[in-house]
């Protein structure tokens, strides 16, 4: 081997690289640059500081502008719950405050503050405009919430809608109607695709020569044979005494697996091989149909993926060209990667190779498909080669999720179900489901919205009388759960009646025990959670909450609702 | 002081009532709500305790950030904090209580410097230095510990250290430990109640260590960029540069591994081989980001917050779930349980933990194992029976004597059924395990 070092390629990592090391091994540079493009709105109210906790962590990764909207001027009590605050802030805009000092943070960042009731805010023509993300912090009243959710729906902004009140959380994110995902980021086992139940002719020819008298070989041969080849050889094998076919149950695997054992070398020094080992090891996880997962399906079925017009998506184009890859060929395109084996360094980057090609020459296929699509389109800007290829690596785990609107509650016309009322009811009598908390907020919006209404805006507990809210409060939520139930056309047995409306009754009166308050942890968990979510919506990588997601503080456990 | 001596010089509106400040807060702590344990005591009492409890956490870092600032705002009035750390530039992306002008400087003290100035009323004492320069004294001032460290290491010595504390007669001497821990987009934020419930020993196989790739593959058949970089670091390094000493913050260190990777890759027609990958294969870093440590550390804070006050039920407790796991790559999940604690716990079980071995294995592969396996994780073991001594780390003059034992078949050294003592420098408790041979 020369001694000489070759000539520096790279010349270290940038400032920038440096800075964000730790999330770029996430979200990679394409993530980033999402998220320096992006402009998050926060709409903040109350005592302010979920909204503030959640900014915080996506100032520190480098978002590229925030501005905060508060009418509200820093009080003392504001001191003892919100970080972004100092002693001098008191009698000063929160807005401009909290800004200020979460600016400090991070000088790649722009931050903005408005001081103005959100009301005449959101009554100016395209106040909404330049927000590529709207985050909502309640308490606000439905007619605000409605204006804004329908402004996402209409320019397929994302709206959060988030509250935070005592020991609980509870935010809605309300998605573009076809919310799609290529990067999911699996675990990196879940991208490995071997094609042992299709295995192309070129794949066989080598596992045939490379298991050829397999028994004269020497120790060493035998121990490093990959062990793709050796599942490939000893399938050649069961299939000539099975009619052909692969193993397919569970016992039929069972015994394929003494097959291969059958073949180990114990008589060598290490008695054994890892080579079979490996082998063993992976029929249970590599010995699949090539059957297309639900979410595949979903996207491949959708109208969106159907009917392409010159302005579809890229994704859409390219889904609609590897789903007529899928049902041409019986299988999605292949990834190309192989995990680590016990082999020599040539054989392995050998059969490395195989799976590449491969894999090259099927994204080729899409891509052409691709390429005739943008011509009958008649699109003029051509998609990238490379978007291709990393759909086509990832084509088995696409996501599609519908945004739907986020939930608004009006004092008069109660919550509308709709089609999840019956999977709500199930929900009401499953301990594990925060479902119940749902409820609790929708009635708490509604407390708030009847006030509003009469010119005297306060949330529960905020008051004189805590044990009177608590009653109201505890009556509202009962009624709304009566009305779920009409809806579902459904009626609990006396005995779960009565559990739901005990636990119903005490998650209202803890609830109004907060009087509005938030405590700081609950609020930096709050910050952490949507800004998670936030960086997934901003992204298009990883996979976001769909659509409501609850923590109880008090038992420390969280859940997701599909409303 | 009277009520009565404050006649022309009051306070501006607002100052005049302390608690002003704490309005929200003491919404919790003065109300009664429906899952507060009925014997508890809200209001005075509650405020006191909180405001008189020492509270010690360790780990300065993206996650001890966040529990400093939760801590303070919580209403915890003197918090001590240890970290042998000084700020490098990739903490700035999430350990918000450092600006760039602190590089360099020690985590514990910057950041017990800016909270205190933020929060007002707070006494925050930091140390600069590791958690084991501490004695037991210096632990029995405190009502909890709370810990945000990056090394298992550290955790496990806290642990112990807390466990051995514990003196059945003066429940003053059970220190609740509080732990959080975080990598990419998961976490997790746990409760141990030293000698009562599961301790971070008892939970040692829920953080598996990753296996390592065997010398022989990096030496001979490497087939993963990887591979290629851990040769530069564990071999090429060796050979080439034995007089320097490696340090993995130094780039033209990193860049050198960085090159000396490349060739072998090129030389092997691997690829995948990036500055980055180098960094972070030899530096072993771990993901990070702003969000995660957010939730795992809130959680944290608020399991110490509902300990210290009881406005709420807490984690922890016997027969309680005890762990939360925390997953938000895809969607958001927690699952939380009640971890068991473990009969043969080194540390706070009384039973030595069975080990299958092979009687032909060698002592040397069972010394080998001991790194690897997710209960032991011992990097220097030394190894007695009852009767006699397998194998020393040190002084040199016995490991010289018992280094012959080392090829020797396990069946020629130890019976089966009879018990194994293992310790290691970098643990104070004595891990008990007693062999059977399989068959
Ligand atoms: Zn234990």
């Amino acid at each position: 081997m020369s001694q000489s070092t070759p000539p520096p390629l790279h010349q270290g990592p940038t400032a920038k690289e440096k800075k964000y090391d730790r999330q770029l091994r996430l979200w990679a540079a394409s993530g980033q640059a999402a998220l320096e493009d992006a402009h998050v709105l926060l709409i903040n109210s109350g005592p302010g500081v979920v909204g503030v906790e959640t900014l915080k962590n996506l100032v520190l990764p480098g978002v590229g502008h925030f501005t905060i909207l508060d009418s509200a001027v820093v009080r003392e009590e504001d001191l003892g719950v919100n970080f972004f605050l100092q002693e001098e802030s008191v009698g000063a805009e929160r807005a401009a405050e909290t800004c200020k000092y979460l600016q400090e943070l991070n000088p790649d960042v722009e931050g903005h503050s408005i001081s103005e009731p959100v009301e005449e805010f959101i009554a100016r023509p395209d106040t909404l405009t330049p927000y590529s993300l709207i985050i909502v912090v309640a308490p606000v009243v439905p007619d605000v919430l409605s204006k804004i959710s329908a402004h996402g729906t209409a320019t397929q902004t994302p709206v959060f809608y988030v509250h935070n009140v005592g020991f609980y959380i509870h935010f809605s994110l309300q998605l573009p109607p076809a919310f799609t995902i290529v990067d999911i980021h699996p675990e990196p086992e879940a991208l490995v695709d071997l094609r042992l139940y299709k295995p192309w002719k070129e794949l066989l020819v080598n596992a045939k020569k490379w298991t050829w008298r397999m028994e004269n070989m020497s120790d060493h041969q035998h121990g490093h044979i990959p062990y793709v080849f050796l599942l490939l050889h000893y399938l050649m094998e069961w299939e000539r005494t099975h009619d052909g076919k692969p193993p397919r149950t569970y016992k039929e695997k069972t015994e394929f697996r003494e097959l291969i054992r059958s073949g180990i070398r114990t008589s060598n020094p290490e008695g054994g091989e890892e080579n079979f080992d490996e082998a063993i090891g992976a029929v249970l996880k590599s010995l699949n149909e090539p059957t297309l997962s639900s979410t595949v399906k979903e996207v491949f079925n959708s109208p969106e993926c159907e009917d392409l017009t010159e302005d579809s998506p890229n994704f859409w184009l390219i889904a609609h060209a590897v789903s007529q890859f899928h049902t041409k060929h019986q299988t999605l395109p292949l990834p190309g990667a192989i995990p680590d084996m016990k082999a020599v360094s040539a054989d392995y980057a050998f059969l490395q190779g195989l799976y590449k090609t491969k894999a090259r020459e099927e994204a080729d296929e899409v891509l052409h498909s691709v390429r005739a699509l943008e011509k009958s389109l008649e699109r003029p800007n051509p998609i990238l080669a490379a978007e291709v290829d990393a759909f086509c690596k990832q084509a088995a785990h696409i996501r599609l999720i519908r945004g739907r609107p986020i939930p608004v509650i009006s004092p008069n016309e109660g919550v509308a179900w709709g089609e999840r009322a019956k999977a709500a009811v199930n929900a009401l009598t499953d301990e594990s489901s925060l479902i119940l908390l749902h409820i609790a907020f929708l009635t708490f919006d509604a407390f708030y919205a009847q006030r509003a209404a009469e010119g005297k805006a306060r949330v529960p507990g905020d008051g004189a009388d805590v044990e009177d809210d608590e009653r109201l409060l505890t009556g509202l939520a009962q009624d709304i759960g009566t009305n779920l139930l009409t809806q579902a056309e459904r009626e609990l047995d006396e005995e779960d009646a009565d559990s739901v409306k005990t636990r119903l009754g005490n998650i209202c009166a803890e609830l109004t025990r907060a009087g509005g308050a938030e405590l700081h942890n609950i609020a930096a968990l709050g910050g952490g959670l949507v800004a998670q979510e936030v960086i997934k919506a901003i992204t298009r990588q990883y996979v976001p909450i769909d659509n409501t997601c609850l923590f109880d503080g008090v038992r420390s456990l969280s859940s997701v609702l599909l409303l | 002081m009277a009520d009565t001596a404050m006649p022309d010089s009051s306070p501006p509106l607002g100052a005049a009532d302390p608690r002003t400040r704490w309005r929200y807060l003491d919404n919790i702590l003065t109300r009664k709500g429906p899952f507060v344990d009925e014997d508890a005591i809200l209001g005075e009492p509650i405020i006191d305790r909180l405001s008189t409890m020492k509270v010690l956490f360790s780990g300065a870092g993206g996650l001890g950030c966040e529990i400093l600032k939760n801590l303070a705002l919580s209403g915890f009035k003197d918090i001590h904090v240890i970290d042998m750390d000084t700020i490098d530039v990739s903490n700035l992306n999430r350990q918000f209580l450092f600006r760039h002008v602190d590089v360099g400087r020690s985590k514990a003290a910057v950041a017990a410097e800016f909270v205190q100035k933020r929060v007002k009323g707070v006494t925050i004492t930091p140390y600069c230095g590791k958690i084991q320069d501490k004695d037991d004294e210096y632990y029995m001032q405190f009502g909890l510990v709370v810990c945000g460290l990056d090394s298992i290491e550290a955790r496990r010595w806290i642990n112990a250290t807390l466990v051995g504390m514990v003196d059945g007669e003066n429940m003053d001497s059970m220190k609740p430990l509080i732990d959080g821990g975080t990598e990419g987009f998961k976490g997790q934020a746990r409760v141990v109640l030293p000698t009562m419930t599961s301790c971070i020993e008892c939970q040692l196989d829920m953080h598996a260590p990753r296996p390592a790739v065997p010398l022989c593959t990096l030496a001979t058949i490497p087939r993963q960029p990887q591979h290629c970089i851990e040769w530069a670091h564990i071999i090429a390094w060796e050979e080439e540069r034995k007089d320097d000493t490696l340090d993995t913050d130094d780039p033209e260190h990193i860049t050198w591994l960085y090159q000396k990777a490349l060739s072998r890759a090129t030389e092997y027609g691997i690829h995948g081989v990036t500055y980055a990958m180098t960094q972070g294969v030899v530096k072993n870093i771990i993901p990070a980001i702003a969000s995660t440590n957010a939730i795992v550390a809130a959680a944290c804070c608020n399991e110490a917050f509902k300990l210290a006050t009881s406005t709420n039920p807490c984690l922890g407790f016997p027969e309680q779930n005890n762990y939360m796991m925390y997953s938000g790559d895809s969607g958001v999940y927690t699952y939380t349980f009640e971890h068991m604690k473990k009969e043969d716990c080194p540390v706070c079980g009384d039973l030595p933990k069975t080990l299958h071995l092979y009687p032909n294995s060698t002592l040397q592969e069972l010394l080998d194992s001991f790194a690897e396996r997710p209960e032991a994780q011992l990097k220097k073991p030394t190894i007695r029976t009852q009767s006699t001594s397998l194998y020393y780390q040190s002084p040199a003059s016995l490991e010289e004597k018992t280094r012959p034992n080392l090829v020797k078949k396990l069946s020629e050294l130890v019976g089966d059924g009879e018990e194994l003592a293992v310790t290691d420098p970098a643990f104070q408790v004595t891990f008990r395990f007693k062999v059977a041979f399989k068959k």
